[in-house]
């Protein structure tokens, strides 16, 4: 009966062993961003596109619907986007927020003159740590705000699909 | 005088020296440790893309502030999750990677145990 029992806990060993590297296999290993809604809009400092100033999270008033959009002017996909988010600014129920990522200002200076500006006001965002505190990570990037709470976050450029569902929500 | 005004100086700038160095050599350690979230398998040390050198300098930023390491993991940890950090915390996740060298350690020396018991008998 001694004899039979090591055999037993190997074979138990290597198949505990068998499920956990089974499981681990199947799990992704590339990044999901957490797009968990109803979380409070962090605390940042930014300066002004146009005038240099700084301003901070109270440029969110409550009450209101806010679209901070991340853009950059060598960023292929914000191209794409823009003639969306030119169809969104038509709407009064909300503002458009541009945070300007990592960007050349004559650049995007240009690209805004070239595709028509939609943004209600641009943050300059020169060393990407403004996006950071949003926990953005790549361009373009959206948050929906609304009480200071972000209602939802858009990774990648926003489509029509999108662009309806921005709508229905801000109804 | 004229020398300890010499001392002085000389103290200062490698006193200075030396505290750049540290800070340098902390920002170099804190970004090993973080995962770049857009490369594939490399640390935000090793990375050069805008994801990794926007966090270094949050991170040197950061440093200059006063923060402390665990203050920087705690912070980007809220931003971004646990899986920005390599080391991982133990959890209900992770018990078990926690655990299992420990107790593949106890088996194994639970194994030679009975061998050399049952050899010398």
């Amino acid at each position: 009966m001694k004899i039979k029992i090591s055999p037993l806990i190997y074979t138990l060993i290597f198949l505990i062993i068998f499920f956990i590297f089974y499981k681990g296999l199947q799990n992704s290993n590339i990044y999901t961003p957490n797009l968990k809604i109803e979380e409070n809009i962090p605390s940042f400092k930014a300066k002004i596109f146009n005038n240099d100033k700084f301003i901070s999270e109270k440029i969110f008033q409550k009450d209101k619907f806010y679209l901070l959009n991340i853009w950059a002017s060598w960023c292929v996909p914000c191209r794409e986007e823009h003639s969306f988010l030119t169809k969104l600014n038509k709407e009064e129920k909300i503002k458009i927020i541009g945070l300007n990522y990592k960007d050349d200002k004559k650049n995007a200076k240009i690209f805004l003159k070239e595709l028509s500006n939609p943004y209600d006001v641009i943050l300059l965002d020169e060393d990407g740590t403004v996006a950071i505190e949003w926990g953005a990570y790549g361009v373009p990037e959206s948050f929906l705000i609304y009480n200071n709470k972000i209602v939802k976050k858009i990774i990648g450029p926003i489509n029509e699909e999108l662009l309806t569902e921005i709508k229905i929500l801000i109804q | 005088m004229r020398f300890f005004k010499f001392f002085i100086v000389i103290f200062f700038l490698v006193y200075s020296n030396l505290s750049n160095a540290q800070d340098s050599d902390l920002k170099n350690e804190i970004t090993k440790n973080l995962r770049c979230l857009i490369c594939q398998g490399q640390s935000v040390y090793d990375s050069d893309s805008e994801f990794a050198n926007s966090l270094k300098i949050l991170v040197e930023k950061k440093l200059n502030e006063g923060l402390k390491e665990k203050q920087i993991y705690e912070y980007l940890k809220s931003k971004y999750g646990e899986w920005i950090l390599y080391d991982p915390e133990f959890n209900k996740n992770t018990y078990f990677l926690w655990l299992l060298p420990i107790l593949m350690f106890l088996i194994g020396g639970a194994i030679i145990l009975k061998l050399f018991i049952q050899k010398k008998n």
